[in-house]
């Protein structure tokens, strides 16, 4: 077996060694007839080249996103990677470590996070940010956990325009720990009154823009009203590409950030992994989950990086900590990072500028298609259309003719009314050659 | 002497005899600044067109004033990133020991194949009808789950330890709540050993955590655990083989006695590498446990993840598996994503995650998986445990054992007795481990153990490997009770950095990069 380095005869001279016959002498513990005698019913090794062969048939049975006019999002977006991203996560030092627990030989990485949160802390206009939750989702209901935290409430009003599976964990996990949550429903238009549910009973409002159909949100408002009664704003974005264009949540007073940063380095993955991105107002830090890098120096004094303000978690508190988490999303931070930093700000704006101009000129064609319209006043790099037919079956109309047109509402939210909602997201990627053969095959179905 | 950076290069006493650099560099060491030291806010390392003039629909939203984050170009960061990457330390620089963690080698065909487009460019959301080799990977995996645990179910989606074992303790949460007992059943027993993610994980789902006291050998008896046991008890969260490397020996009994009670049993599968094809937990009671597949299955750590926690379930907690999951209806394969869209006789509880979890990590868990196959999986746990075991009888005469009545399984627990008196600590022991070029062990983990020293070799190190690891951990322990002490409380010695001082970093908490005053006063 190609990654077992022990001859048969480096056994025999260990076991000697160790002064037992047998290596099932050193399983001893395991009660009487647990031990496995029989293999399991399951294939012998296999060798690199076969192991490539079945792996690329089952991938070169799914549909890529690179390969057809592609208009996907809701929570996850086709973006372009730099190619040096993936060669430098990919290095042994940065692919192969651990969790900096040993700061003096892992400076490359605790460098980095203290870079990403240095990035994140600016690009959300928040004082604080964490060095990464699992994604978007987890994050938000760590967010709402963190608010009851700070203002020892136990009552989340989530927006209807936040994405139905964050509001899902939120609810699963706010169940489990019997907090109560108040999801307002599916919201299409932008138009709910969700300040009518802050009050002095409130411990967080989980407003979402872009939301979940595109639209941008008023945070300023909600905000104040929020703070007016106690309560706190957690802004949620799953498009962290919006931020190169529209007011950050924190300079609307926003005291939690989180969302997706999926769209900087990483690939689709179909769901997984991304990255959380967590950001807070710096006087709640230590109510925050997560790991935190922090400076400091050596015995030299010389500049260094460190995990730091570890009393807030899980291998100290136990029981008390802020959040079960440990593991996290270290390499996706690095891809995230890097892609950041080749971008800066004048890149970021410009993909930003891009993105948007991109998805306003889709929706224009799109508008001019009949018997489509477009729902949303204001929008960044996604928007939702109403369709004459259930926008299901057109997107399996339009799959069979080689365009994956985007998400219909009821894959989200079935049973909500919304059969006829399409989610339409346009990126960098998308060429008006894309855009117009989405338009006629659009107006073919229709 | 200041170097460019303005900091001293007098480096203390072992490098006194060292020269000083005009740079501060040394050699391959090179000193690199943060990215806003180097970076300017008008760089780029990315080309994109501006797009011609259009109406924006931004509306009031459109962001005033900069950023406030500098680019860097592409050769920059390249430079950047590489001199990081030279400051860290992985499997593939050496023997990483990190017990628990399980460092072991990372394949890089499980790389290739993730990267294939079919895996990494397609989205949660496209169409089912065009995503079946998705489904396949789903399948395949859960099937190896299943049949390697014994177990008949398994929830995928959770993504990563921590994660997975709040949706199996969610599972029993939801089976206590359907038999009218939630309001009762209040209670997890963890033992004293156990992960800090246990009774993290059960406080945050609401229940009360008891601890289990851990027996002077290292193991939990079912006697403790039956005199904890009572109607407000829901569930067990215990680690096997357990944090202190031992495969618990009564964990049968213990199984019988919570399912007596009318409770459940939690196996955290931190440690399952060490018993894949040689024990199943399914036939030792298990009801729930998760798996990390960035330890068994060897996807990358990462430099602290991502990971992926599936959870397999037994039929008692298997109706209760949250959404999304692959439902058979004969060799049919429906992906279930919401509860409302739930088979009969199932119930799920929720949702852990937005999306379907970790595919990009489940891809090269099978990959790991086709490649080992039956038997070179049952070799890799018999490697790893004759690996461990081969270091503790290489150490057991100059260090000390706290529990040496069990075997150890895939790690060996050392404690600080044998260096009482030396002035040396556990921790200065691990900071010399680096000077002789090793990632140290574990340290101060498990609770249960003063100075606890964990080792976990893994299977992927040769014997040649382990020779010299033992050889070197003689040398320093020999060192250590010789009276050598500045080898060890000055340590490290020849890493990029000396030790660091994380008293300071938690007392005046510095967590991202602020413009220097001297250089904001010049711009004003």
């Amino acid at each position: 077996m190609r990654y077992l380095p022990l001859t048969d005869t480096d056994r025999e001279d260990m076991l000697a060694r160790i002064g037992v016959s047998g290596v099932d002498e050193l399983f001893s513990d395991v009660p009487a007839g647990k031990l496995l005698t029989e293999p399991l019913d399951l294939p012998r090794a296999k060798g690199e080249l076969e192991v490539e062969r079945i792996m690329g048939r089952m991938a070169a049975k799914n549909v890529a996103a690179t390969s057809v006019p592609f208009f996907v999002g809701a929570g996850a977006y086709k973006h372009h990677v730099p190619a040096t991203v993936d060669h430098l996560i990919q290095r042994s030092e940065f692919l192969t470590s651990y969790t900096p627990y040993q700061p003096e030989i892992a400076q490359g990485t605790l460098q980095y996070l203290f870079e990403f949160q240095t990035q994140v802390s600016a690009l959300t206009g928040m004082e604080v940010a964490n060095a990464s939750m699992y994604d978007g989702s987890t994050g938000t209901a760590e967010a709402v956990l963190m608010a009851h935290r700070v203002t020892r409430r136990r009552k989340a009003v989530l927006s209807g325009g936040l994405h139905p599976h964050y509001t899902q964990v939120v609810e699963t996990l706010s169940e489990m720990a019997n907090d109560e949550v108040v999801a307002l429903p599916a919201d299409v238009t932008a138009s709910e009154d969700i300040l009518a549910q802050i009050d002095d009973s409130v411990s967080c409002v989980v407003v979402q823009s872009p939301d979940v159909f595109g639209n941008l949100r008023d945070l300023a408002p909600i905000a104040e009203k929020a703070h007016a009664h106690g309560a706190l704003l957690i802004a949620v974005f799953t498009e962290v590409v919006s931020l190169g264009a529209v007011t950050p949540p924190g300079a609307l007073g926003a005291d939690i950030v989180v969302g997706e940063g999926q769209s900087i380095g990483n690939a689709l993955n179909f769901g997984g992994p991304y990255v959380g991105l967590f950001a807070a107002k710096s006087k709640y830090v230590r109510q925050m989950p997560g790991r935190l890098c922090g400076e400091t120096v050596d015995a030299d004094g010389q500049r260094g990086f460190v995990l730091t303000l570890s009393t807030r978690e899980q291998h100290i508190r136990r029981d008390k900590a802020t959040s079960n988490i440990c593991t996290n999303s270290g390499l996706c931070v690095l891809a995230f990072t890097i892609h950041m930093t080749l971008l800066g700000q004048a890149g970021l704006s410009r993909l930003a500028e891009v993105n948007h101009a991109n998805a306003v000129k889709l929706a224009d064609a799109l508008a001019g298609v009949k018997g489509v319209e477009i729902l949303n006043e204001s929008f960044f790099n996604e928007f939702t259309i109403k369709l004459p037919k259930p926008a299901a079956a057109v997107v399996e109309a339009l799959a069979e003719k080689g365009v994956l047109a985007g998400v219909p509402a009821s894959r989200l939210m079935p049973g909500a009314g919304l059969d006829d909602l399409l989610i339409v997201a346009n990126t960098e990627i998308n060429t008006d050659d894309d855009r117009a053969a989405f338009v006629k095959a659009l107006a073919e179905v229709l | 002497m200041l170097n460019r950076q303005g900091r001293p290069t007098q480096a203390g006493d072992a490098a006194a005899e060292r020269h000083e650099t005009f740079t501060g560099n040394r050699a391959l060491q090179q000193i690199e600044p943060l990215i806003f030291e180097i970076g300017h806010h008008e760089a780029t390392g990315v080309d994109i067109e501006t797009p011609a003039p259009f109406k924006s629909r931004l509306g009031s939203h459109a962001r005033q004033g900069e950023i406030g984050l500098p680019g860097l170009s592409e050769p920059e960061a390249m430079r950047h990133y590489v001199r990081l990457s030279q400051k860290n330390y992985g499997i593939d620089t050496g023997l990483f020991p990190l017990g628990s963690c399980t460092m072991k080698h990372n394949a890089r065909l499980n790389e290739k194949v993730a990267r294939l487009p079919g895996f990494a460019d397609v989205h949660p959301l496209q169409p089912v009808s065009t995503v079946p080799g998705a489904l396949d990977v789903m399948r395949e995996l859960a099937r190896y789950l299943m049949t390697l645990t014994g177990m008949p179910a398994v929830a995928l989606s959770p993504k990563a330890g921590a994660h997975g074992e709040a949706c199996g303790m969610m599972a029993i949460k939801a089976a206590i709540a359907a038999k009218g007992e939630g309001a009762t059943r209040t209670v997890v027993l963890v033992p004293e050993s156990a992960h800090g993610t246990n009774p993290a994980t059960a406080a945050l789902i609401g229940f009360s955590v008891k601890a289990v006291p851990a027996r002077p050998d290292g193991t939990v008896a079912v006697d403790d655990v039956k005199a904890l046991l009572g109607p407000d008890v829901a569930a067990i969260m215990l680690t096997n083989p357990n944090t202190c490397g031992i495969f618990e020996p009564q964990i049968v009994e213990i199984a019988a006695a919570m399912h007596e009670a009318g409770a459940y049993f939690y196996c955290d599968g931190a440690n399952f590498n060490a018993i894949v094809g040689k024990a199943r937990p399914g036939d030792l009671g298990v009801d729930a446990m998760h798996i990390n597949l960035h330890k068994t299955f060897s996807t990358p750590h990462g430099g602290g993840g991502p990971g992926a926690g599936p959870v397999v379930l037994s039929e008692r907690l298997a109706p209760y598996a949250p959404v999304p999951f692959i439902h058979l209806d004969g060799d049919e394969a429906r992906l279930v994503e919401h509860t409302s869209d739930a088979p009969e006789a199932t119930d799920p509880f929720g949702r852990m995650t937005a999306f379907h979890g970790q595919m990009g990590m489940y891809v090269r868990a099978l990959a790991y998986m086709l490649s080992h196959g039956a038997d070179g999986m049952k070799q890799a746990s018999e490697d790893a445990v004759l690996n461990a075991n081969y270091i503790r009888a290489g150490l057991a005469d100059l260090m000390s054992l706290p529990f040496p009545d069990h075997p150890s399984m895939h790690e060996a627990l050392f404690d600080d007795e044998w260096l009482k008196g030396t002035g040396v600590s556990t921790l200065d022991f691990a900071k010399a481990m680096i000077d002789e070029g090793y990632h140290p062990m574990t340290v101060y983990f498990p609770l249960v153990v003063h100075g606890a020293m964990l080792i976990e070799p893994t299977e992927s190190e040769s014997k040649a490997s382990l020779d010299l690891f033992v050889a070197t951990l003689r040398d320093l322990a020999m060192a250590a009770r010789g009276n050598d002490k500045s080898r060890f409380t000055a340590a490290p010695h020849h890493a990029p950095l000396r030790r660091l001082d994380e008293t300071r970093a938690a007392r005046q908490p510095v967590l991202k990069w602020e413009k220097p005053a001297a250089v904001k006063d010049a711009a004003e």
